[in-house]
């Protein structure tokens, strides 16, 4: 088996370079990449293009790269939560393209299926559609969408064996299979990291072709957003 | 009047047993309070899970199982993990039976305005547009009128679209209209307490009423 093992996060991201596109896995703060995105705010490149569903808290995940300005960009459906971003996005020092959940995910399905396109119905007729293609399929509109394009894409899973195979857990899944697919780079990290052979074939959700680098991060804090409890 | 329970209730209501629904967040979240005893109801929730269970024992949190809200929860027997893009597929190919979300303003042709006030709150629409686009029954739960105590049922909506003619039916603290496919909100039934006169003063936009409107039974 081909080997993707890289010794640690920051070896992980050595070659990101300033103003490139790159994709976090996650929602909210569930199954984020936590030790790259450390390693980026560590290394510090600057005017990046992010695309993540969200765009983390104040002091966590991708919060912690705008603080430091790292962002020039975000690609996201929604990113409440974050007082910095505000700012940012009020004063104009950010640029933000908020578009549809079910889009972002499908432009990254797109890319790792190799098609350039997609066509759906979210955002017919709002701002959202302003400038795109629209054509009508059996009587419905529908806005043409591209596929992403990212120099990197940036993912977290459960398990993953040393040729690139990824196992994910529970809603942690989310965005990151997906996005494994869609980058020109992919880099997983994950919670454990097996030899070939540890892992069932059945239940392998990205298969190793799709993943350039893997290592198993150092730390995880696996921050709650929201605990919700219930008495009884 | 209703409180927001009682809207949860009223909307309850219009599950029918064996569905798949998609609960956002608000007021839509407590209707998994009040679905019926003895139906099968599957929720889903956009970020990939089907079989939404209730929130965890204090203890019992983990942060690897979180709803749409970001909320902790907990699967069920039966339920199902996937990812984002196959969540917006099942919502896309129309098999989430019925969709219930809040809204800012509704418009009497059934165009939604939810995610944005120009030079106000820009947080995003997260999964609504998606959603808007492609139920096959939408149902908004939201108050009739707005805290400054302007109509929320407009002719044309003021703040930018999540979907357009996409809204069946709305619950309010105030009463049950559905949205005529020619235009206009039908009052169905009235809020325990509530006059007609009170809904007509609430109503912005085009309000149809039909002989003797029923009190709503919750």
């Amino acid at each position: 088996m081909i080997d993707k093992t890289v010794k640690n996060a920051e070896a992980a991201v050595a070659d990101v370079q300033d103003g490139m596109t790159i994709m976090f896995g996650g929602f909210g703060l569930c199954g984020i990449p936590e030790n790259c995105i450390n390693a980026l705010v560590k290394k510090g490149v600057k005017n990046l293009t992010c695309i993540s569903n969200n765009a983390g808290v104040d002091d966590f995940g991708i919060g912690l790269m705008l603080h430091q300005r790292q962002v020039k960009k975000m690609i996201s459906s929604y990113v409440g939560e974050n007082a910095e971003f505000e700012r940012q996005l009020l004063s104009g020092e950010l640029e933000v393209e908020l578009i549809p959940q079910g889009t972002l995910a499908t432009r990254c399905l797109a890319a790792g299926y190799g098609m350039p396109a997609i066509f759906t119905p979210a955002g017919v007729g709002t701002e959202v559609a302003e400038g795109k293609e629209i054509r009508n399929f059996n009587g419905k509109d529908y806005l043409m969408e591209m596929a992403f394009d990212a120099d990197f894409a940036i993912v977290k899973a459960w398990k993953g064996d040393t040729a690139g195979n990824l196992v994910f857990r529970s809603t942690s899944r989310n965005f990151n299979p997906i996005m494994a697919m869609a980058g020109k780079i992919t880099i997983a990290e994950v919670e454990e990291l097996v030899e070939p052979g540890v892992l069932n074939p059945d239940h392998i959700h990205t298969p190793g072709i799709y993943v350039h680098r893997i290592f198993q991060g150092e730390r995880y804090e696996k921050r709650i957003e929201q605990r919700t409890v219930r008495t009884q | 009047m209703l409180d927001k329970n009682g809207i949860a209730k009223r909307i309850a209501q219009e599950i029918q047993d064996g569905s798949y629904v998609n609960l956002g967040i608000g007021i839509p979240t407590l209707v998994a309070n009040y679905i019926p005893t003895g139906f099968n109801v599957v929720l889903q929730s956009e970020n990939g899970l089907l079989g939404m269970g209730p929130f965890p024992l204090e203890g019992e949190e983990d942060p690897d199982l979180i709803n749409a809200g970001k909320q902790t929860i907990t699967t069920l027997p039966g339920s199902a993990v996937f990812d984002s893009a196959m969540s917006f597929g099942m919502i896309r190919a129309q098999k989430v039976d019925l969709t219930i979300l809040g809204a800012m303003e509704v418009s009497e042709n059934g165009d939604i305005a939810n995610w944005k006030i120009p030079g106000k709150m820009v947080k995003g629409m997260g999964g609504a547009m998606d959603l808007v686009a492609s139920a096959k029954n939408i149902i908004v739960a939201m108050q009739h009128v707005n805290k400054a105590g302007e109509s929320k049922l407009l002719t044309q909506c003021s703040l930018p679209l999540t979907g357009v003619r996409c809204v069946k039916k709305i619950v309010t603290e105030l009463a049950v209209l559905s949205v005529l496919p020619e235009g206009g909100f039908k009052l169905e039934e009235r809020a325990p307490g509530v006059s007609v006169e009170e809904i007509k003063q609430a109503t912005a936009g085009k309000l149809i009423i039909e002989g003797e409107i029923p009190e709503m039974k919750i």
